[in-house]
């Protein structure tokens, strides 16, 4: 099982101290967050796509290609990659060049952005979202298993023996998840492609999306790429962390109270109850993250959210350091525990190269 | 069969809910239901931060499922300014628009005076009609004089009796099912997008 975070990348003023970071040193601090992941052990940094502000990230593999060149293992993946406003020929050509310069560490995970005006600056017509979402995908998803292509569809110019470079690393594309709050047709399109389905559960309350996981892994079965327990899930979080549950707490709750995304709404403790936000201490953490296996059966990717409403980068790091010293290395073991042989872990490159190279000895 | 009522009535006791109740009891009377009220006052925090985060908690979505869920609805809401209650109407959008699609709802609005029940006409039945409910033809308004009209003379009465029944025969009529589908096939959805 893969453990990572993801970024939203907001500039958020902090509420105890009314500074706000520079957007220099929002996207310092991004990557600095990165090669922090990678030193406590973490398997994944992912990292959102805006094109408005308060947020910084508007250019993924940009941000993601400078942080491969300064780690080792470190997946990097996205949260999400705008698969409706993006040119899908560009994400092809982009992720696969990533791809070659970080050695196979790259995966991404395709979304439809929650930000209504993208589509018109981006020239696209938000009620065509889910079809923009289906279309855009079906050529990337050729574009990096053909070499030459021919190509015709509603929203973009036509192709004809166009070939997308660099090909994929050793032949083998990106894993793709698929991400989605609301919509039962991207769970739909996931199970199709046999790709990851990543919930992010961490606004909404967890039977929304076990109704959202449970069809994905219906229709992964449905659609032959193994049974339903060994779909490939992928689910968020969102954790504060002190060593003493009430310091935790106490030093959270002005960040939750002026958060951008829930703040003056529910209380800290009402929020808790009813979503995978936990504040506490590592132990609580640990024991909120084990019950979602409860909710969604054996799962292959848990991102946290960590940097988020104008939390300093240094609280940030401290949060980092207990999830990657203390809370990590028990959900591990934990998760490990009565997990199926034939679940399989998260992807990786090697995985995808491992698997292509059964299958072609057993062609 | 299953009834839900909605009560946007802010005063305990409410008007709202007097009237909310004898509209129930009316139809309930023509047609075999179990009547399960929402007092929007009780929920009204609720509202409010599923506005802000975008979800429901755990009671709020209980009401939410009842009104979804239930055979016919009997929606209750007091008058401000020319119109139903900020409340109210807070309570309608947190519902997914397609929950009241081809369901009975009975209509009916609470008010100081008699001058305000066109109220029903001109801002409810509208509302109801863009989610695609079955609004039956009478709507009840009860003006504070209404309820001391005498027993020979009772035209709220008569409205209340008429309206359920209205109600009941909608409900007692209403085919099953019309479920939206859940998903559509993957090759379907692109098929649609290759022609």
């Amino acid at each position: 099982m893969q453990f990572g975070i993801f970024s939203v990348g907001d500039v958020t003023t902090d509420p105890t101290t009314g500074r706000t970071p520079t957007e220099h040193e929002r996207v310092k601090a991004m990557v600095t967050i990165a090669l922090k992941a990678e030193e406590v052990g973490l398997d994944v940094f992912a990292t959102g796509e805006h094109h408005n502000p308060p947020f910084v990230p508007s250019s993924p593999t940009t941000m993601l290609g400078y942080i491969a060149a300064r780690t080792e293992r470190l997946i990097l993946s996205t949260s999400t990659t705008l698969i409706t406003t993006n040119d899908p020929v560009k994400i092809a050509e982009d992720f696969a060049m990533l791809q070659h310069l970080a050695d196979g560490r790259v995966d991404l995970m395709m979304g439809r952005g929650n930000t209504g005006p993208v589509y018109p600056w981006f020239g696209k017509d938000i009620r065509q979202g889910i079809p923009l979402a289906i279309e855009n995908y079906a050529l990337v998803h050729k574009l990096w298993r053909e070499d030459v292509v021919d190509w015709k569809g509603q929203f973009r110019t036509p192709l004809q023996g166009f070939t997308s470079t660099p090909r994929p690393l050793d032949g083998v594309a990106p894993f793709v998840w698929h991400g989605s709050i609301r919509s039962p047709e991207i769970a739909e399109q996931a199970a199709y492609y046999g790709d990851g389905f990543f919930a992010n559960n961490i606004f909404w309350p967890k039977e929304h999306f076990q109704r959202l996981v449970n069809l994905y892994r219906e229709r992964y079965a449905f659609y032959g790429h193994g049974t339903a327990e060994q779909a490939i899930v992928g689910l968020g979080g969102q954790v504060f962390m002190r060593r003493n549950s009430q310091d935790a707490v106490r030093e959270f709750r002005p960040y939750f109270d002026n958060a951008p995304v829930y703040g003056h709404g529910p209380s800290l403790e009402e929020f808790t109850e009813e979503t995978p936000l936990t504040v506490g201490s590592p132990q609580e953490v640990i024991e909120k993250t084990l019950s979602f296996r409860e909710t969604f059966g054996d799962y292959q990717r848990q991102l946290f959210l960590m940097d988020h409403a104008g939390l300093p980068l240094k609280t940030v790091l401290e949060q980092l350091d207990l999830l990657g010293e203390e809370v990590v290395p028990v959900l591990r073991k934990e998760f490990a525990k009565g997990r199926p042989a034939e679940v399989p872990d998260g992807p990786t490159h090697q995985s995808l190269l491992a698997a292509r190279a059964a299958e072609s000895v057993t062609a | 069969m299953k009834l839900a009522v909605i009560s946007a009535g802010l005063g305990q006791p409410s008007s709202t809910r007097l009237l909310a109740d004898r509209l129930a009891e009316a139809a309930t009377r023509q047609a075999d239901a179990t009547v399960q009220v929402i007092e929007l006052r009780e929920l009204a925090v609720d509202i409010a931060n599923n506005l802000v985060t975008g979800f429901a908690g755990a009671r709020l979505r209980a009401a939410i499922d009842a009104v979804t869920e239930a055979d016919g609805v009997i929606a209750v809401s007091p008058i401000f300014t020319a119109s139903y209650s900020g409340l109210f109407k807070s309570f309608i959008d947190v519902i997914e628009n397609t929950a009241l699609v081809g369901k009975p709802v009975l209509i009916a609005a609470t008010g100081g005076t008699a001058r305000h029940s066109l109220a029903l006409e001109h801002a409810m039945r509208p509302l109801f009609s863009y989610l695609r409910a079955v609004v039956v033809p009478t709507a009840v308004y009860a003006a504070t004089a209404d309820w001391g009209a005498d027993g020979e003379d009772d035209p709220l009465g008569a409205r209340i009796a008429r309206a359920g029944e209205e109600l009941a025969g909608l409900m007692l009529n209403r085919k099953p099912g019309g479920e939206v589908e859940e998903f559509v096939p993957f090759a379907q959805q692109l098929a649609a997008l290759e022609q």
